[in-house]
């Protein structure tokens, strides 16, 4: 049996110092890279585009101020301030210019921004005009597509506004040949390039950018040799000169020529990493496999006495700390959907190796001791768990999860890799393979994933059948007739499916348009230097460069469609309590409920466009009688009676969440009504499409743009989290919801699933409560569940349950051996329980 | 042929998924309705009358209580077989006390162990030995008995009932090679205080076999429940008792060299 070291490590005080001088201030938007980009743009004009884009990232590497922060032993960072970031205008620019004044005091995601930086901006925009990657994307689009996007119907905006990102490279390749190996391997291709070959133009202009970006890398981290050897010459104190120059040693070394020891392969591991993330603004570039890949290095050191174990586990903090460095601004709505600075680098322990062994070594749980050690989001770390992962590394992951950071996320390898070998990846590649981003498994270095694509709305489609495809004066989608005089529950259904197929096809138009945008305006030629098989190719990545090729748009709202659908089923085709009529007029007037602001506004607005399509006078005064009128919105106590009986008959339809055969079957179907169409499309990569099914965290402003559902579900409130049942209709615990998601079929949905689980710490309590814990993870997998996340409940959670019941209806609380729905119990209860969860029992 | 004693039918008042402190394993608690004793500080006062009762639960009145066969009961039970295939969890019997349906308890754990998971009963042994001994005995693996006390008239006094039966059924169960876990609930005025549960723990360690002792620390969380019966709580200015005090029980109570700990 295989032994691991799966006790704490001692952390160094260092490392909560990097933190605190990271955490100092609000982050700052640079204007640096932009400038130098631009400059360089402006000097190639009429070369060819990868050329371009390898010489203006050579200028950035080149000439961006470096800084080494204070204590740091892994330095390179893209920006002065901690936490700073660098804008990309080659993908857009409008948002944020029109942001400039209002990102700093935005709730979600602030950033500062000086008046010099905004000035600096503004003198390079004009030059973007009319030559980013968003606005060819929109030309290529079909009409309709705008149409259904202008109506949130999916979103791409990702993609649309900012780079691809979601890949990982080839770490290990970097760590062991350098870039000076990786040169020669593109030296050694366009040697073989004859000027007289059909793709000779192409190819060997990519190989050449390679080449460059490869040297730029280089002398990236040699400016960084040189400024550690300033700063230790300048050094007083003598520990830290002596450090200044061990990094100084690193620097020189890597990544340019292979990593000799563990140390140097962090130092190179960084480099990658940051420069990846300097080269585009695309998020989701994960490190992966890195207990795998950073291992041989490991093991050699404390082999050879060069290393303690206390050390290395120091560089590893020192890892994890600078991932959070390194930031994004996104635009104020996509803030919203990704709240939290987050670029979900993901990186994953655990899992298999090629021939199917367990892959589990003593860095795995050395990873996980950093998450304990410093407590970030970043990594986005997650555990792959097989039928032979280690118990205790399973215990040690636990551990984490009930510091109750939400980390990690467990994913499962018995249904992803089959799911992986469907879409044609092999047994090998699928046995290794890491996650990306949220959720989304990929074979690093060898794809380009294009996961989390787009965000498909399931809901509005519904709401389309009960409108004939119309909204707001406009056919959004396709006329699927009088929703009142639909006969039986299959037309209606068959309505769903044909307005679900109409919007997935121009969801699939609009990615690849994009996709077509990317490869003509922004390829990238350092990523793909460390993606297999670019050099072989002679492509980008962007062209189709990559061994693996898909496009993965991600569907959400299952459980909302799937109550919905269950309950008109029941309560007007079987039961025959209500028509389809009433119920269209319960969802247009909002069961009752009253309208949000934003709503009322857009009311309004429609309201007055029809009269004034109608050649009514329109002024001021008309405009504010309507806006009163749909405002008070003026129900009659009867129709109010009539609505809250028609709540009422929906909350006693069974539930998709509570273990219920009946509702669990439907939700598998419907989920199959996203999943399965899904599955013709090929992308302009020669690659397909493959669903995944989650919303990250854009359940919550996606809904906020969704009217009422027929489940009951109120306009603008959020749609159901991940693959789990809509916000408190779970009633029966955490087994029979968890058995309701195993029920839906997780391996054709091979671009991820999303399954967020609440618990109280005493869930986790002492080594039993761990155990019971990593059973309860082990059941949901032998019933092929693909991913699940833990948040435990927090004290704050439990005063906000308090304030707010409505929110968690579902919140079960379990005190030695009595459970109860929290908000069901009394104040003075509650307060017991808040008081025990706050002591940690 | 369906088996007989998927046929016999019983009453219970809930079922409880996902228990972790109620035996080994991640399990589910069958709460049968019914209970000769009447503890003050029960947690679960809906359980103890026999009756069908109505109980307000915020606000809304909520029917307590249902008679169904125990195959119905198995098929809600076994919906969790990963989890207790997993963790070695299983069916536990709970209540009110088991032993007022003494077949349908044997049926239920008869029912479990043909399904192939683990079993175990929470209850206090108020009932004659031969019911035990025939009907329970044979179809469990783990007897979670509750010991309230040793004195006989504060036992009387606090749950209704004397204890004589009780500690006299502990010492045949313990007899009979049955896998016995002794359990307390520690309620402040009643049995909290260091000597009283010394004298429980001497007498668990005096049975034969007997190696653990819970200490289940008293709570109010079924507090609500009484108002909603329309019923007074008589221990309404009891204050849990404190996480230190815990501590020194179970250092107390450990002298007798059984393994002691704090909650299920």
């Amino acid at each position: 049996m295989r032994h691991f070291y799966d006790g704490d490590i001692e952390k160094s005080p260092r490392i909560q110092r990097l933190i605190d001088h990271l955490y100092a201030k609000m982050p700052e938007i640079e204007a640096d890279r932009a400038v130098l980009l631009t400059e360089s743009y402006r000097s190639t004009e009429g070369e060819p585009i990868i050329t371009r884009r390898a010489k203006a990232f050579q200028k950035i590497c080149e000439e961006l101020p470096i800084i080494i922060r204070p204590e740091e032993l892994i330095v390179g960072s893209n920006s002065q301030a901690p936490r700073g970031c660098q804008v990309f205008p080659e993908y857009s620019y409008e948002w944020l210019e029109a942001e400039f004044d209002t990102v700093e005091k935005r709730s979600a995601d602030p950033f500062y921004i000086s008046e010099e930086t905004k000035q600096r901006l503004r003198s390079v925009y004009p030059y973007w005009k009319g030559k980013t990657t968003s606005e060819l994307a929109t030309s290529y689009m079909t009409k309709e597509t705008l149409t259904a996007m202008e109506h949130n119907i999916f979103t791409p905006g990702n993609y649309f506004y900012n780079g691809i990102g979601h890949f990982t490279v080839k770490y290990e390749e970097v760590l062991a040949i350098g870039f000076e190996g990786i040169a020669a391997k593109a030296k050694t291709a366009l040697s073989v390039c004859k000027a007289g070959d059909a793709d000779y133009a192409r190819k060997s202009h990519f190989l050449n950018a390679v080449i460059i970006c490869c040297n730029a890398a280089i002398t990236y981290a040699h400016r960084y040799a040189m400024l550690a050897l300033e700063t230790a010459q300048k050094e007083t104190n003598s520990q830290r000169k002596m450090e200044l120059l061990k990094i100084a040693e690193n620097c020189a070394q890597v990544p340019g020529k292979p990593a000799r020891n563990f140390y140097e392969a962090c130092q190179s591991f960084w480099f990658v990493q940051m420069l990846l993330q300097t080269e585009s603004s695309g998020h989701s570039i994960s490190p992966g496999r890195f207990d795998q890949y950073m291992y041989p290095y490991y093991e050699k050191d404390i082999k050879e006495g060069l290393i303690t174990r206390e050390k290395a586990q120091e560089l590893l903090d020192c890892i994890w700390v600078k991932l959070n460095d390194l930031n994004k601004v996104r635009d104020a709505a996509s803030a919203e959907g990704f709240a939290g600075y987050s670029l979900f680098q993901n990186l994953i322990v655990g899992g298999q190796t090629e021939e199917g062994e367990d892959a589990t070594n003593d860095l795995s749980f050395m990873c996980l001791e950093a998450a304990l050690h410093v407590m970030l989001p970043a990594p986005s770390l997650s555990i792959r768990v097989w039928n032979k992962t280690p118990d205790e590394l399973l215990i040690k992951a636990a551990k984490v999860t009930r510091t109750g950071i939400g980390l990690p996320a467990y994913y499962n390898d018995e249904v992803i890799i089959p799911a992986m070998m469907s879409r044609g990846v092999t047994l090998e590649d699928a046995r290794t393979y890491n996650i990306i981003g949220c959720v989304e498994p990929q074979k690093a270095g060898k794809t380009d994933g294009w996961h989390d694509a787009a965000f498909f709305n399931m809901c509005r489609p519904l709401e389309m059948v009960f409108f004939n495809g119309m909204e707001g004066g406009v056919q959004v989608g396709p006329r699927t007739g009088d929703v009142t005089q639909m006969k039986t529950f299959n037309e209606f259904y068959d309505a769903y499916k044909t307005q679900m197929n109409y919007f997935i096809e121009l969801m699939v138009n609009a990615d690849n348009a994009i996709d077509v945008a990317h490869a003509e305006r922004c390829p990238l030629p350092f990523q793909s230097s460390m993606i297999d098989d670019c050099i072989g190719r002679g492509k980008s990545l962007q062209e189709g460069g990559a061994v693996y090729n898909f496009t993965g748009p991600q569907g959400f709202g299952i459980a909302n469609v799937s109550d919905s659908l269950y309950a008109i089923k029941q309560l007007v085709f079987e039961e025959k309590k209500v028509t389809l009529a009433e119920w269209k007029e319960a969802l247009a007037d909002n069961y009752g409920r009253g309208f949000s602001k934003q709503q009322v506004e857009s009311m309004t607005t429609q309201i007055v466009k029809n009269l004034a399509d109608a050649g009514q006078p329109v002024g001021e005064r008309e405009i504010a009688a309507v806006y009163q009128t749909v405002a008070n919105q003026n129900i009659s106590p009867e129709k109010k009676a009539k609505y809250d009986q028609l709540l009422e008959w929906i909350d006693q339809v069974p539930k998709y969440g509570n273990d219920i055969e009946e509702a669990d079957k439907f939700a598998r179907d419907v989920a199959y009504t996203y999943t399965k169409p899904l599955n013709q499309y090929r992308n302009p990569r020669g690659g397909i499409f493959q669903a995944g099914l989650y919303p990250v965290s854009a359940n919550v402003p996606l809904g906020a743009q969704t009217g009422a559902t027929p489940d009951g579900r109120l306009a603008n409130t959020p749609i159901a989290d991940g693959i789990g049942p809509a916000s408190g209709r779970d009633t029966h615990g955490p087994t029979a919801a968890v058995n309701s998601v195993a029920k839906i079929d997780h391996g054709i949905a091979s671009n991820g699933t999303l399954l967020n689980q609440k618990f109280h710490p005493s869930a986790l309590s002492g080594v039993e409560g761990l155990q019971k814990f990593c059973a309860f993870i082990r059941a949901f997998f032998d019933q092929k569940g693909m991913h699940m996340q833990f948040n435990v409940v927090s004290r704050e959670t439990l005063l906000d349950a308090q304030a707010h019941p409505d929110k968690y209806r579902n919140l079960v609380v379990r005190v030695a051996g009595y459970s109860a729905l929290f908000t069901t119990l009394s104040k003075s209860l509650q307060d017991d329980i808040i008081n025990r969860t706050m002591q940690g029992f | 042929m369906e088996k007989e004693y998927l046929q016999v039918k019983g009453r219970i008042f809930d079922i409880q998924k996902y228990s972790i402190h109620d035996g080994p394993g991640i399990r589910t608690i069958v709460f049968l309705k019914g209970c000769p004793l009447r503890c003050k500080w029960c947690c679960n006062p809906e359980s103890q009358e026999r009756e069908i009762q109505t109980m307000f639960t915020a606000g809304k009145p909520k029917i307590i209580g249902r008679d169904v066969p125990v195959g119905e009961v198995m098929d809600e039970v076994m919906q969790d077989r990963f989890y207790y295939r997993r963790s070695g969890g299983g069916l536990t019997l709970s209540g009110g006390e088991s032993l007022m349906q003494a077949d349908f308890a044997s049926a239920l754990l008869q029912a479990a162990h043909a399904m192939g998971i683990n079993t175990a009963m929470e209850s206090t042994g108020f009932a004659p030995f031969r019911v035990i001994e025939e009907k329970i005995l044979p179809h469990l693996d783990i007897y979670l008995m509750d010991i309230k006390h040793i004195d006989r008239e504060k036992h009387k006094f606090f749950t209704g009932v004397s204890n004589e039966l009780i500690l006299e059924n502990a010492r045949k169960i313990a007899a009979s090679g049955q896998n016995l876990v002794i359990r307390v609930p520690v309620i402040p005025g009643f049995n909290a205080t260091e000597s009283e549960i010394l004298e429980i723990a001497r007498f668990a360690a005096s049975l034969p076999g007997v190696e653990q002792l819970h200490l289940l620390p008293y709570h109010r969380l079924g507090m609500d429940k009484y108002a909603g019966l329309g019923r007074d709580y008589s221990l309404s200015s009891v204050q849990p008792p404190s996480n230190e005090h815990m501590k020194k029980l179970m250092d107390t109570a450990s002298v007798t060299g059984l393994r002691v700990r704090i909650g299920g």
